[in-house]
């Protein structure tokens, strides 16, 4: 029987994606109303619960993709993959103001580059902390605090080892996940409610998908301001990693 | 219709991913420069110069709509699908990096946003004359 269920859910994998989706939002949104009286939004329970979902998928099955890993789910993967969430969040630019764009493009291009200097700084001195001194693991480990992706990106272009990647990586998933989840909690402190502060907020921590579901879970209408900035972040990392910012640590480092 | 609006989207997203592809190909990266916020503001433009002329209508609209309101399930799906157990078993080094790079970012919100705001009139008037114009 087991067997039957699970031809079926592989078959009609995404089918089966929007039915379990559509149920965690549903049991999301009913905790936000009775337990919080909605001042945790629905949409950062849902995102919460699939993070947990996730980590018991990784834990019980030792995958890298969450619940992917569990043959059942795997149309989750569909749904949640690059192709459907790039969709998605093209299709949120329907609603933005151009004028809105104008007038923080500077605000945002300066973001870009703070969100990447400080984040590359502050994993950097923390490698230091934990006792590497070469510049391409300290490099590597800044990198990973950019993005998961600019991490392994800059570590396999200077030669890091395979190890010290790995921890870049998982630096820069950190990161994405901590996003998701404090952002809605954290918005208020930095006047995270308009157009202007959600693209400096996009370019300043740059990581998609964190950037993507934080501002889901605050409020709807700032997703395409935030996704209109973090989307140049991964590639002026990866542009900036290997080169200026290994150089700089090259020439910093003593000896 | 509805397949209209639908294939505005599509036909928007492809060509900015294109765009950001070839971007990053001729830049010698191994990444995707900014296709998402390409096809947005190819998105926005097309869109409001259609709206103008009268092409779009509300099945049209209904169209990018549907797949705008999806979005948070996606977002959803998404987090359900990441990496998480390998994150949290990176050791206290990656963790650490991670949550200081955070907090520093969420710290520069307010200074940034502040940053700008004293030229933030220059432009105001900067946009409003060339409005005008």
């Amino acid at each position: 029987m087991f067997e039957s269920l699970l031809l079926v859910s592989t078959k009609y994998s995404l089918i089966t994606g929007f039915a379990v989706i559509g149920f965690t939002m549903w049991i999301s949104y009913w905790l936000s109303e009775k337990l919080t009286h909605g001042r945790i939004h629905g949409s950062a329970i849902a995102i919460l619960l699939g993070l947990t979902m996730a980590y018991f998928g990784g834990l019980f099955t030792g995958g890298s993709k969450g619940v992917v890993n569990v043959p059942l789910l795997s149309g989750i993967g569909l749904l949640g993959g690059s192709m459907l969430r790039d969709f998605a969040i093209v299709a949120t630019g329907f609603g933005v103001k151009i004028d809105e764009l104008k007038r923080a493009g500077m605000a945002g291009v300066t973001a870009l580059f703070f969100g990447i200097f400080s984040s590359f700084i502050v994993g950097a001195i923390i490698a230091v902390m934990f006792g590497y001194t070469d510049a391409v693991s300290i490099t590597t480990i800044g990198a990973g605090a950019i993005t998961y992706i600019v991490g392994p990106v800059t570590g396999a272009a200077i030669g890091a080892s395979s190890e010290v990647i790995a921890l870049s990586i998982a630096a820069g998933l950190v990161k994405s996940i901590l996003v998701m989840v404090m952002t809605p909690f954290v918005a208020p402190l930095i006047r995270l409610n308009n157009p202007r502060t959600a693209i400096i907020f996009g370019g300043l921590m740059g990581t998609s998908s964190g950037v993507a579901a934080g501002l889901a879970a605050t409020d709807a209408k700032l997703v395409p301001y935030g996704c209109i900035t973090a989307a140049f972040y991964t590639a002026l990392g990866c542009l900036l990693g290997p080169s200026i910012l290994f150089i700089a640590v090259r020439t910093i480092l003593p000896g | 219709m509805i397949i209209y609006g639908v294939a505005l989207l599509s036909i928007c997203t492809l060509a900015g991913i294109s765009i950001g592809q070839i971007l990053g190909h001729l830049m010698g990266l191994p990444a995707n420069v900014g296709g998402v916020g390409i096809a947005m503001i190819l998105l926005i433009l097309i869109s409001s110069y259609l709206n103008k002329k009268g092409y779009i209508d509300a099945k049209t609209e209904q169209g990018v709509e549907f797949w705008s309101a999806i979005y948070i399930p996606v977002v959803v799906a998404m987090a359900a699908t990441q990496n998480v157990y390998g994150a949290l078993s990176g050791g206290p080094m990656a963790i650490l990096a991670g949550v200081m790079a955070v907090v520093v970012a969420f710290a520069l919100v307010p200074v940034i946003d502040r940053m700008g705001s004293s030229g933030d009139k220059t432009s105001d008037n900067a946009s409003k004359s060339t409005s005008n114009l």
